[in-house]
């Protein structure tokens, strides 16, 4: 019914890095529920595309340094 | 636990108990009369009342035992309900399926409020685990 998304994350780590910003702090910033960030980090709820860029945003990195894509097959799109 | 997942327990333990205490009263009658004379609705009609004053009571006092960081929803919240509800949709469109063919076939309306009053509260019930399971497991649409 429900699978763990494949999406890694590096926010527990920015989060440190940022003045150990707490879970509830960067919830207030990107305006969700702190638990919304506990499963995101948790890899339990991928964000929108506009949360990610939010999430990036409040760290001031690229989007690449907050979420990786596995490499492999299932995303590729061949042309 | 977030404030809508608190929500969601209270709603799904309201509806199961009000729909165990609807059964365990027309089952009493069921004994004493044929089901064309069993009473059924009114009580029909407090159940239900009394399934939404007990989920808001409900997530009331849940609140107050363990109060939320906050009370928005978000878009998590968002996407867990609208998964839920379409998870869920089949119960509530059998219900109404069966209570379409039992009406064809001419039964008593006791048995048409019954099929679509348990394909409301198999909807609701289903959802509510649905949404659980994905606030506490995980939530990754196909």
């Amino acid at each position: 019914m429900t699978k763990p998304t494949k999406i890694t994350n590096a926010i527990r780590a920015l989060r440190f890095t940022h003045g150990e910003m707490t879970q509830a702090q960067l919830a207030e910033n990107v305006g969700v529920t702190r638990q919304t960030i506990i499963a995101i980090e948790q890899g339990r709820y991928s964000p929108s595309l506009e949360m990610a860029f939010q999430i990036a945003q409040v760290f001031r990195v690229p989007l690449d340094e907050v979420f990786q894509y596995p490499d492999g097959d299932g995303g590729r799109l061949d042309v | 636990m977030s404030y809508e997942e608190k929500g969601t327990w209270a709603y799904l333990v309201a509806v199961a108990g009000a729909y165990a205490a609807y059964l365990a009263i027309i089952l009493g009658r069921l004994h004493t009369a044929p089901a064309a004379e069993v009473s059924y609705g009114w009580v029909l009609l407090w159940t239900t009342v009394a399934s939404v004053a007990a989920s808001t009571l409900g997530r009331t006092l849940i609140e107050t035992a363990r109060p939320s960081d906050g009370r928005r929803s978000d878009a998590r919240d968002a996407e867990i309900y609208r998964y839920g509800e379409y998870a869920s949709r089949w119960f509530v469109v059998s219900g109404a399926a069966v209570g379409f063919v039992l009406a064809l076939a001419k039964a008593d309306y006791f048995w048409i409020a019954n099929a679509i009053y348990l394909g409301f509260v198999m909807w609701a019930v289903a959802g509510s685990v649905v949404k659980i399971v994905a606030y506490r497991r995980g939530l990754r649409l196909p």
